[in-house]
């Protein structure tokens, strides 16, 4: 292979400019490629994120209750009313939670017992989900820490958090006091002691979190919890480990996938966009590659005729052109792959949410560049393939004569 | 090796064979070149000289009749078995030179040399460095082919011809491009490797002066060969 290394490296230094036009368009194509694979994911989690609110990845509740008939036979028409799903704690949620927080792919776990309530404050009462949960665990597994905007991030007996709408509905901020009650319990007076903003209207009216003591005193689970919610290390792969939890727990494990379909398509359909999108980069990029080395084929007939003559043999110069292809594929791909992370990292300085924070972050993927580059080297000898038959096939008597 | 380096009998060229404009070019064509022996092919422009040449260079394939390269017959032979034969036999020198140009004058000269053991290796290097040396362009050896006179080029192809110590250089008009002082010079460096080396030598040239220093000249017309003699002392 050494003649063909040194032969093809040759031309394509002779091309000059040529060479270096190609190059830079396909490191150009490529950059894109990998700027838009590295930033999708982050785009993705962020809007997952956002769009999601406080839901955790992985939520493991009661079973529901199904009606049991006791005849099973079909001698009268049976007509089984479904059951009303009363609020139930997790059967052994102890030893499961300890099962789960031990259970590779889940980063935390964290108990919540909610139910419906009613918050009041003088003569307005508004109806709420009282969540009663552990500040910290309840923090790793959604960030919710991250969204208090007044007051502190902690929960004693007594104390409350509200969202900001909802502040803002009753008139209260933070030390004011609220009364919190439930259809089990008439309740009790507590203090606000930190307001959140999710940055949506609907939930920032609907929960107040108490302590996981007070929740389950006040909606009647003593030592229970309405579910457990587990963060996922791969938010894509959330549907697929709840499906592998379900088959060894008798309660129910929904991923955030199941439970917002919706939003599922659409995240779906964005990747099936910027996959078409970068198929066609792709393309793109080897139909630039292949039309420089047909022109190449043409420009170095001559030379094609004298290797011949001199006693290279079809095979030869067949990999000399696919070589060249190849060569261009992988010098365009790495300079795509360092183009594609300064991109990131200058937009990701532009593009941003909103709220001030970046969408996504310039990460160095060593992967991703790996499997560019090496993708490139298979589309540039792809594209090389039809330009390199050509070179092949050349009459030496004919081409010499030129 | 014994016996003649090629053996032609009755080789026959036809173009666009089969078709309404079949043209035969070589009518039969028979001859032997020896080991060691310096031959010139001449004639008038279309007589068929080059043809003849491309043929005996393995570029092109007869229409007829059987050739014989060191005993082998090689006109039907597969076209890689043809090509390692131009390589490990055959030395070609061209009227154009055709030197590669993105390659300097001394890597044009071990090409033969990488095709044939993969690698630029030191026995490689050294025979294209005295091969150089030998057609008088050791200073030059660096240059890339274009900084070179049109002397200076063909003796690059000389020496690139010889560089795997062929059994028979074919050249063709190698001095038709030259002025009279350059084509002398190119024609004694050729006379004299044919010597030292004992490679054999077929030539084609217009040029008179030069047949008529040939151990032997055959004379070609219309596709045939109408003289074929040693040189008149």
């Amino acid at each position: 292979m050494r003649f063909e290394w040194t032969v093809a490296l040759r031309f394509l230094r002779e091309g000059g400019l040529q060479t270096l036009m190609i190059i830079a368009g396909a490191a150009a194509g490529i950059s894109v490629i990998v700027f838009m694979t590295a930033f999708l994911g982050d785009l993705q989690a962020d809007l997952i994120r956002r769009t999601l609110g406080v839901q955790a990845g992985i939520i493991v509740r009661p079973a529901e209750e199904t009606a049991r008939p006791l005849r099973q036979d079909n001698a009268a028409l049976p007509q089984i009313q479904a059951r009303v799903q009363r609020l139930r704690s997790v059967d052994q949620w102890q030893p499961l939670r300890q099962r789960l927080e031990n259970t590779a792919g889940i980063r935390a776990v964290s108990p919540v017992a909610a139910g419906p309530g009613l918050i009041t404050r003088g003569e307005t009462s508004k109806s709420i989900t009282l969540t009663g949960m552990t500040p910290a665990l309840y923090a790793a597994v959604t960030r919710f820490n991250e969204k208090i905007v007044a007051g502190e991030y902690r929960l004693s007996p007594g104390d409350t958090i509200i969202g900001s709408d909802l502040a803002h509905d009753l008139g209260v901020g933070v030390g004011d006091k609220v009364r919190l009650s439930t259809p089990t319990s008439p309740g009790d007076v507590y203090q606000i002691r930190a307001i959140y903003d999710l940055g949506q209207r609907t939930l920032n009216r609907a929960f107040a979190y108490v302590s996981l003591p007070t929740a389950q005193a006040l909606l009647d689970l003593p030592g229970g919890i309405s579910g457990l919610e587990l963060a996922v290390v791969d938010l894509f792969g959330a549907e697929e480990l709840a499906q592998q939890l379900q088959q060894t727990t008798p309660h129910e494990v929904e991923s955030w996938m199941r439970a917002n379909p919706q939003l599922r398509v659409a995240l779906a359909n964005q990747t099936v966009m910027t996959v078409l999108i970068r198929f066609f980069l792709g393309l793109v990029v080897a139909i630039g590659v292949a039309s420089v080395l047909v022109v190449s084929v043409v420009q170095k007939t001559r030379e094609i005729g004298i290797l011949r003559a001199m006693g290279a043999s079809r095979a030869r110069i067949l990999r000399v052109f696919l070589l060249q292809g190849a060569i261009i594929g992988v010098t365009g791909a790495s300079l795509g792959c360092a183009g594609g992370y300064t991109l990131t990292a200058v937009m990701s300085q532009f593009v941003r949410a909103e709220d001030g924070a970046a969408l996504f972050a310039a990460q160095f993927d060593a992967t991703l560049y790996l499997l560019t580059v090496a993708g490139a080297a298979v589309l540039g000898l792809a594209a090389a393939i039809m330009p390199a038959r050509r070179a092949a096939r050349l009459d030496p008597a004919q081409a010499i004569r030129l | 090796m014994s016996g003649a380096v090629i053996e032609l009998a009755d080789i026959r060229k036809t173009y666009n064979e089969g078709t309404a404009i079949a043209h035969e070019v070589l009518h039969g064509i028979s001859f032997k070149i020896e080991p060691g022996e310096f031959a010139c092919l001449i004639g008038p422009s279309g007589s068929g000289k080059s043809t003849l040449l491309n043929l005996i260079g393995l570029l092109e394939r007869p229409s007829g009749g059987t050739y014989r390269l060191n005993g082998t017959a090689i006109g039907e032979a597969d076209d890689d078995t043809r090509t390692r034969a131009r390589l490990e036999t055959l030395g070609f020198v061209f009227q154009f030179h055709h030197l590669l140009p993105a390659f300097s004058a001394l890597e044009n000269v071990m090409l033969p040399g990488l095709m044939r053991y993969g690698a630029y290796t030191r026995e490689v290097r050294t025979t294209a460095v005295k091969l150089l040396t030998a057609v008088g362009l050791e200073a030059a050896m660096h240059k890339p082919p274009n900084q070179l006179s049109g002397g200076m080029q063909q003796r690059v192809a000389i020496a690139r011809a010889l560089a795997l110590s062929p059994r028979l250089v074919l050249a063709d008009e190698p001095t038709g491009n030259l002025d009279t002082h350059s084509a002398d010079e190119v024609f004694a460096l050729m006379r004299e490797i044919n010597k030292t080396q004992g490679a054999a030598f077929l030539m084609v040239t217009h040029d008179p002066r030069l047949a008529a220093r040939c151990d032997r000249v055959i004379e070609m017309r219309d596709g045939t060969i109408v003289a074929d003699a040693p040189r008149q002392p």
